[in-house]
């Protein structure tokens, strides 16, 4: 009986695809960033959508393309997915966010604790740093660490509203590497692709 | 009679630039701008952050900038980046974003360590910024008088807004004047 009541309340560790997956589900016209690797590889597995821009590079940079598109697109929801070690790379970029105050911008952090990109090295999350307390002590409006999938289908219920600034959630995922599902990596093809969506025309 | 070039700064450059280049990146619709101070950039900061029609972001590191001026042009809004030339070496990586992606951008550097420094700290940045800039695919246009300035500022605009091409504007030390210690 003890066995099965432990069995029965230890935590089920997401996978990240399902995550995204959930997430995702209902965009509300949500324009979505990812962060290069994984984080990438899931919002393309999730559904390619012109309203996606996909990273490949810049480590560092997806939670402030976050902040400009959010400042320019005030009416729209804006959703960052990325994860732990490219967040980690932009701590800095966290208090910008947090003192530039956008109402619209959502940055989550899909966190397996490692650079899966790149041999599953542990990264500072995996040795304990706590990103969701990170966002709170800068400021976030809203910052909290989700650990299942009920969890996840009520932030993705939430990308609708619009908050009083911005918001931070870690997703806590297994360090697992699924079948990786690429977008182009032609970034002005996904540029143009993007600001058409937006009734932007090329220069 | 013939005028010799000054030993001194120009006159008041200080007040007089700052508010021309406000001016004109104003009517090229710039609608944000992103910044680590400068002393250089002050009076133009200032101009910026009084200016409900712009969005103003400190920023903590300066290829935090380059990101932000990307995000906004995919929300299609026009920004610019003001920084050091110091905080030049701190964006090499984040340029490949505007580089491969073909994003506007326009960089106004303020430069250090190459006329009557004081702090030798800045030179070795100072003497890379040019190289590490055009290494990387962006392309510089200096500016070492205020009227130079003014007018590679709207030539700038006009060929990252109107051309998607990525493009840093140095503003020379001798313009700025000496530092006070």
């Amino acid at each position: 009986m003890t066995r099965m009541a432990s069995s029965s309340t230890k935590p089920t560790i997401l996978a990240r695809r399902d995550a995204v997956k959930a997430l995702l589900a209902k965009r509300h016209g949500a324009l979505v960033i990812s962060g290069l690797g994984s984080p990438t590889y899931d919002v393309h597995a999730a559904g390619d959508r012109d309203h996606n821009y996909y990273l490949w590079g810049a480590m560092g940079a997806a939670a402030l393309i976050g902040l400009g598109l959010a400042q320019a697109q005030p009416k729209k929801r804006v959703l960052v997915i990325t994860g732990d070690g490219e967040q980690l790379m932009a701590l800095g970029g966290l208090a910008t966010i947090a003192v530039a105050k956008p109402r619209n911008l959502i940055i989550v952090v899909i966190d397996n604790g490692h650079f899966g990109e790149t041999g599953m090295q542990i990264s500072h999350t995996g040795l304990g740093i706590d990103l969701a307390k990170v966002a709170a002590a800068c400021g976030f409006q809203r910052a909290a660490t989700l650990t299942r999938m009920g969890e996840v289908e009520k932030l993705a219920g939430e990308i609708r509203e619009l908050a009083d600034g911005p918001s931070l959630y870690v997703i806590k995922v297994a360090p697992e590497n699924p079948p990786r599902s690429l977008p182009s990596r032609d970034a002005v093809y996904i540029k143009n692709r993007f600001r058409a969506a937006l009734g932007l025309l090329p220069a | 009679m013939r005028n010799l070039p000054s030993p001194e700064p120009a006159p008041s450059p200080g007040v007089a630039w700052p508010k021309a280049v406000y001016e004109i990146l104003k009517a090229a619709d710039v609608r944000q701008i992103a910044y680590v101070p400068d002393a250089g950039h002050a009076m133009l900061i200032e101009l910026f952050n009084a200016d409900p029609g712009v969005s103003s972001n400190v920023l903590t590191t300066e290829e935090e900038g380059v990101a932000i001026a990307a995000g906004a042009w995919l929300g299609g809004r026009r920004s610019v980046v003001l920084m050091q030339s110091s905080g030049v070496g701190n964006c090499i990586n984040m340029l490949s974003l505007p580089v491969i992606a073909r994003f506007p951008l326009l960089l106004l550097v303020t430069m250090r360590g190459e006329w009557a420094e004081f702090n030798p700290w800045q030179a070795p940045m100072g003497r890379a910024t040019q190289t590490v800039l055009e290494a990387i695919g962006v392309r510089v246009m200096r500016a070492d008088t205020a009227f130079d300035l003014v007018d590679a500022v709207e030539s700038a605009a006009t060929l990252a807004y109107e051309g998607e091409q990525q493009i840093a504007v140095l503003i020379g030390q001798r313009l700025l004047g000496k530092k006070k210690w």
